[in-house]
């Protein structure tokens, strides 16, 4: 189940003329920092350079801040498994979980292998994706 | 006198241009500007991350509302529209008793948590006429799993405005750096919902699960409330072995069982034994194993005061099996490792009975959780 909900609200003009005035003046900054080290001057340089990028780096990281963004929420229903075990021959079979199911619940249907009327529900259990199980930090 | 040079393509490029000076005062400006409101900015940046959360809290909240009234109109057939009912319950609370004078605290908390349970389960009753006792359980703990979520949406939201209001850092501060673990538990109930819903065996039920593997084909006799006792023959001694009435949502009252079977035998009880689900610390592997004393019942303590009273009374050894697992777990379906550890922990039950006891001697081993999915 996936249910998606728009979440920021509309940056307003004001802030962004901000950032895009900052971003300019940032870009100024470093075209003056080059310019200034190709004229040698390599303290003024590097004070422009570092004012811009730094400059540079917090307008880009606002500009993405004010986008729209789209907030997903998923519920997750993990696939279970449901075994069906034989009582009287251990005969087992594996199936997806049906509503009704429960551990230990007796089973009207017949065995497979040995025709009687001994079918219970062994085991309940949903399996973690390898994938997922490797998210999973571990430092034992 | 300050003279500032002519403006060219030149002036532009050159280190002393019109343009440079422009730079170094608005610059010098953002440097003023971040030493006076820079706490604020960073206010505001904490703000924006929790007004995230939130938004993300209430579409569980409300997806969790909207899965309870359609399990309500699924399974019990109401005549009218549930959804005012749900709401009401929705904002159900229940006020601890007195603990200022703490004597007799525990008989209050449980009469108080009888009062609670009794009016909950009426109230489902009443809200979904056609359930049986087992949808009705599974029902009430969907319902249990959606006030949590619309309790957390609440109090978040309640710290979110006065930090916005007040404009204080450490309102804001606080709230933003617990949400990481608010967010972990509000997900995993918002991803158990429909397990509840569907009567789907959770890691919480991983003691009820020992229990029910042991007793499974011996005679049940029902004691308490929702609990269920069989006598069984384990390595030439007679062990009591109960668990929650299965396979509605269900966790009974184990404390009182075991206070009874003690009771009932004159203490003559050599050791019991209680097995229930514990939350594993980070690194920990889920369904891990740990061994060790006390009473190993969570929840809020009365059934864990009652066996530590008893226990005492006939100086009864009690034991505790953890099986570890973490919030996630233990609301959600229940995962394969937690499964099988529970063949582990069967064989850590015999070896404990072999070491500690005689043959012909009485055990108490008792599984405890929710048996929610869980038959016996």
């Amino acid at each position: 189940m996936e249910t998606t909900v728009p979440v920021a609200k509309r940056a307003s003009p004001f802030l962004l003329a901000i950032i895009m005035i900052t971003l300019v003046l940032s870009l100024m900054s470093i075209y003056q920092g080059i310019d200034a080290y190709t004229q040698d001057k390599p303290e003024s340089g590097s004070l422009f350079l570092t004012m811009g990028v730094t400059t540079l780096a917090i307008s880009t990281y606002l500009l993405f801040q004010t986008k729209k963004r789209v907030l997903k929420l998923t519920m997750e229903i993990p696939p279970l498994t449901t075994t069906l075990e034989c009582e009287k021959c251990g005969f087992k079979n594996v199936r997806d979980f049906q509503r009704g199911d429960y551990v230990f619940k007796q089973l009207e249907e017949q065995c497979p292998k040995c025709n009687e009327k001994a079918m219970s529900i062994g085991s309940i259990f949903r399996e973690i994706k390898e994938k997922e199980k490797a998210k999973e930090p571990r430092y034992s | 006198m300050l003279t500032l040079p002519t403006v060219g393509f030149d002036g532009l490029t050159g280190g002393d241009s019109l343009l440079s000076w422009i730079l170094q005062i608005v610059f010098l400006g953002i440097f003023v500007v971040f030493m006076f409101y820079g706490q604020r900015i960073q206010m505001y940046i904490m703000i924006r991350e929790v007004e995230g959360s939130l938004f993300k809290l209430r579409m569980m909240r409300d997806e969790g509302r909207k899965m309870a009234v359609a399990a309500i109109n699924e399974i019990g057939k109401p005549q009218a529209d549930p959804t005012t009912q749900v709401d009401r319950f929705l904002e159900y609370f229940a006020i601890t008793p007195v603990d200022l004078d703490p004597a007799g605290i525990i008989w209050r908390l449980e009469h108080l948590l009888d009062v609670q349970d009794a009016r909950l389960k009426n109230d489902v009753k009443l809200m979904a006429p056609q359930a049986d006792e087992t949808q009705i359980n599974n029902l009430e703990m969907t319902l249990e799993a959606a006030v949590i979520l619309n309790v957390i949406y609440k109090v978040i939201r309640h710290f979110y405005l006065l930090g916005k209001k007040t404009l204080s850092l450490y309102i804001i501060m606080q709230v933003q750096m617990i949400l990481p673990l608010i967010m972990k538990e509000a997900e995993a109930y918002a991803s158990a919902l429909k397990a509840f819903q569907l009567g789907q065996p959770i890691g919480d039920g991983a003691g009820a699960l020992v229990a029910g593997k042991l007793m499974h084909n011996y005679e049940k006799t029902k004691v308490e409330k929702d609990v269920v006792v069989a006598k069984v023959p384990i390595e030439g001694r007679t062990a009591y072995i109960l668990k929650a009435e299965g396979p509605g949502a269900n966790v009974g009252k184990p404390g009182e069982a075991i206070k009874q079977i003690m009771e009932q035998n004159e203490g003559k009880i050599s050791l019991a034994i209680v097995i229930d689900a514990a939350g594993k610390l980070e690194g920990e592997k889920t369904g891990e194993v740990a061994e060790g004393t006390g009473v190993a019942i969570g929840g809020p303590e009365v059934d864990k005061y009652k066996v530590e009273e008893t226990a005492l009374k006939y100086k009864v050894p009690v034991n505790a099996i953890a099986i570890k697992e973490d919030v996630g777990d233990a609301v959600s379906p229940m995962r394969k490792e937690i499964f099988e550890a529970v063949d582990n922990v069967i064989e850590r039950i015999k070896r404990l009975i072999r070491e500690r006891t005689k043959e012909g001697d009485f055990v108490i081993i008792a599984g405890i959780g929710n048996s929610i999915g869980i038959g016996q």
